[in-house]
C-alpha cells in the first residue's frame, strides 16, 4: 500500500514537472513574440521619436585607435554602414567621399562602419575608392541590432547634439529615389533646417 | 571473459586509430559545416551570401597554405567574433549550452527509471492476488492428479 502511494506520488511529481516545463516554454514563446524583437533606433526614428544615436566604440581601420559616434559630439555626422562585399556600397563610396570633402570645413564627418567583413578586404576597398573619412571595424555586427540596420549599405544622419535627424537611407545614397532625402539629412545634421 | 577480451581489443583499436584521425587534414566542407555565416546565421555550407563565399575562399586558401582547423577557426573568430563557430565553446558561460541538455537527459532518465520502478513494485505486490477457496483448491488438485494419472 505504501509503495503504491509512493509510486503515485512520483507520478504526480513527474506530471507537475512536465506541466511546469510546458508552461515555461509557452511563456518564453509568448514573451519572444510580444517583446523579443529588437526594434533599434531606425524604427524609433521612423515613428517620429526623438532618438539619440546609439553609442559604440570600435577599432579604426583608417588609423590606429578607437572611435565612436559619441566622440564626434559637436560635429554633424553621416553614419554609413557598409561592407566590402556589398555591391551598392561600391557605387556610393565616391559620393560619400565627395560629401565629406565638400562639407568637412563646416564640421561634417562621414563615419564609415564596416560590418561583417574581413579587415584586409575593407582596407583594400578604402584604398581603391580613396576614402579619407574615418572608418571603424565591426566584424561581429554588434551595432546592427542597436541601430536597426536591415541590410547594407544603410546611412543615418546625426546632428551636433548627437540626435538622429532626417530619415534612414536604405541602399546606396544619392541615387534618384533618395537624392532629396540624402541632401536633407546632410542639411539637418549640419543644423540647416531650411 | 571472451566479451571482456573483445571489448579490450576494440578499445585498443580505437585508441590506435585516434591519433591518425586527429592528424588527418580537415576538408573544406568539414569546416564549412562548423562555421556560421555572420549575415545569414546559417552554416557556410548552406549559405551562398557574398560574405559566406568569401569565407569559403579564405578557408580553402588557408588549408592550401597548411593552416590547421584550429588556426583557421581562431582567425575567423578574431574577425567575426565567437558566434562564427557553430558549436558553442566548452568554457565559461557557454559551457551551459553543453551541460543543460545533458542534465535534462539525465533528469529525464532518472524520472523514467523512478516511474518504472514504482510501477514494477506495484505489479509485484499485486501478483499474489486473492488466495483460492480451499474447497476449490482441493478439487483442482484432484482433477490434476486424475489428469496426470
Amino acid at each position: 500500500m505504501s509503495s503504491e502511494a509512493g509510486a503515485g506520488r512520483i507520478q504526480r511529481v513527474a506530471q507537475v514537472v512536465a506541466l511546469v516545463g510546458v508552461a515555461a516554454m509557452l511563456g518564453l514563446l509568448i514573451w519572444k513574440v510580444a517583446f523579443g524583437h529588437d526594434t533599434g533606433a531606425a524604427d524609433e526614428l521612423a515613428q517620429g521619436k526623438l532618438v539619440h544615436a546609439p553609442a559604440f566604440t570600435l577599432d579604426r581601420l583608417d588609423r590606429d585607435g578607437e572611435l565612436g559616434v559619441d566622440d564626434l559630439k559637436g560635429k554633424a555626422v553621416v553614419v554609413n554602414f557598409w561592407a566590402s562585399w556589398c555591391v551598392p556600397c561600391r557605387d556610393e563610396a565616391p559620393v560619400l567621399q565627395k560629401t565629406y570633402a565638400r562639407y568637412r570645413d563646416q564640421g561634417l564627418v562621414v563615419l564609415g562602419v564596416d560590418v561583417n567583413d574581413f579587415r584586409q578586404d575593407a582596407r583594400r576597398f578604402m584604398k581603391r575608392y580613396g576614402l579619407s573619412y574615418p572608418v571603424v571595424y565591426d566584424g561581429k555586427g554588434s551595432t546592427v541590432g542597436k541601430w536597426g540596420v536591415r541590410g547594407f549599405p544603410e546611412t543615418f544622419f546625426v546632428d551636433r547634439t548627437g540626435k538622429l535627424v532626417g530619415e534612414r537611407i536604405e541602399g546606396a545614397v544619392d541615387i534618384e529615389r533618395n537624392r532629396d532625402a540624402f541632401e536633407r539629412g546632410v542639411a539637418l545634421a549640419l543644423g540647416d533646417s531650411s | 571473459m571472451t566479451a571482456a577480451r573483445l571489448a579490450l581489443v576494440l578499445v585498443c583499436a580505437l585508441l590506435a586509430a585516434a591519433p591518425g584521425a586527429a592528424l588527418a587534414a580537415p576538408s573544406p566542407s568539414d569546416l564549412e559545416a562548423e562555421l556560421v555565416c555572420p549575415t545569414c546565421k546559417t552554416t557556410l555550407d548552406q549559405s551562398d551570401s557574398p560574405i559566406a563565399r568569401r569565407m569559403k575562399q579564405m578557408i580553402r586558401t588557408r588549408l592550401a597554405e597548411g593552416a590547421t582547423e584550429k588556426q583557421i577557426k581562431a582567425e575567423l573568430v578574431a574577425q567575426f567574433g565567437p558566434a562564427v563557430v557553430a558549436e558553442p565553446p566548452k568554457s565559461g558561460f557557454d559551457l551551459l549550452a553543453w551541460l543543460v541538455p545533458i542534465g535534462i537527459l539525465a533528469a529525464g532518465a532518472v524520472g523514467v527509471g523512478a516511474i518504472a520502478w514504482g510501477w514494477s513494485r506495484r505489479h509485484v505486490e499485486e501478483a499474489p492476488g486473492e488466495p483460492l477457496d480451499p474447497d476449490l483448491e482441493r478439487r483442482l488438485e484432484a482433477e490434476l492428479e486424475r489428469f496426470d494419472g
